[in-house]
């Protein structure tokens, strides 16, 4: 395992490559069912956390990413601003109560229920939720860092199926149907690029 | 903040800088200053977004010790003013309300009612009368 501030400033900026490869994609997934900001939101976001950097790695882990998930709430401009800022909060906050016998799965377990209380949603309301979840059960089997990331791929993809119950899509009733969420989508591309960085950079 | 007014305080919040300017505009125009009035519209760069930053300055620019109001339009705006109220921490937070009402007719009716004193649980219920 490297030194953390090296961790967290690689995790920043593999996100915001991430989303900033993305953003167009986002934007096009959110315009089919949303008001179409959802790829420049996450961008903005990410790079105001990005220009937080090197007082972000110079952090005790839990502080940093507790910070980064206060700069997302500030920054994003939208729902996902919340939602993806209580996940990194919570997270902070709950590595931060069980210092060093930290079980990450239990952590954002308890991350992933409170982001379902903010956005007051359930699983299969065609949310982030939809990638979260799985991804958890995932982590809480002790999956290969791959199948994480393939897991909340297809966790994604099967978004398009449901029907929004919650967010700007859910005006669209039955014709949110067939498309993929555009917030599962952003969800599971961020799973994707931690999962390889992680598999890249640490050991297992 | 000024405690120049011991009336409800009342605070918009829209995706649009010109609809929470708009309607702040007629809030005034009912009630003239006797209600602390703030509203917060659009992004951080000003463009159509929520700002849980902007939120939590204009509560506090509306603050009153009677407690605030905020009139929300969609999904985003309340969120990130049910975050903006966390952020302002507590006791303060638990005098502040997200109204489930129309946006322009809510914030009209609340503050007229707040012009007259009411307590903010009155204001509130009056605002969500108005609701289906």
């Amino acid at each position: 395992m490297q030194a953390e501030p090296v961790l967290v400033a690689g995790l920043i900026e593999v996100c915001r490559a991430t989303i900033a490869d993305n953003t167009d994609h986002l934007c096009a997934l959110d315009r089919a069912i949303g008001d179409g900001d959802h790829g420049t939101n996450m961008r903005r976001g990410c790079e105001a956390v990005s220009a937080e950097g090197e007082s972000l790695s110079s952090l005790p882990f839990p502080d940093a990413v507790e910070k980064i998930g206060l700069t997302l709430v500030m920054n994003v401009g939208g729902a996902a601003g919340p939602l993806y800022g209580t996940l990194l909060m919570e997270i902070g906050r709950e590595l931060r109560k069980s210092e060093e016998k930290a079980d990450f799965s239990q952590v954002l377990k308890q991350a992933i229920d409170a982001v379902a209380r903010r956005g007051r949603a359930h699983a299969g309301d065609k949310t982030l939720l939809d990638v979260l979840y799985p991804v958890h059960a995932a982590l809480a089997k002790r999956s290969p860092l791959g199948d994480i990331a393939r897991k909340a791929e297809r966790s994604a993809d099967r978004t398009a199926a449901m029907k929004a119950m919650r967010g700007r899509a859910a005006y669209l009733g039955d014709r949110s149907i067939g498309h993929v969420d555009p917030g599962a989508s952003s969800c599971a591309l961020l799973t994707t690029a931690i999962c390889r960085y992680l598999g890249e950079h640490c050991q297992q | 903040m000024n405690g120049k007014t011991t009336n409800v305080g009342i605070v918009i919040v829209s995706h649009s800088p010109l609809v929470a300017r708009g309607i702040a505009d007629m809030v005034r125009q009912m009630v003239g200053d006797c209600v602390p009035l703030a509203w917060s519209g659009g992004n951080v760069h000003g463009e159509l977004g929520t700002d849980a930053g902007g939120i939590l300055k204009a509560i506090e620019a509306a603050w009153s010790d009677a407690g605030v109001a905020v009139f929300v339009d969609l999904g985003g705006a309340e969120t990130n003013s049910e975050m903006a109220i966390e952020m302002l921490g507590l006791p303060r937070a638990a005098l502040v309300s997200i109204c489930n009402a129309p946006l322009v007719e809510g914030a009209v009716i609340a503050a007229a009612e707040a012009s007259g004193g009411a307590s903010l649980a009155k204001v509130v219920a009056t605002a969500e009368e108005l609701s289906p």
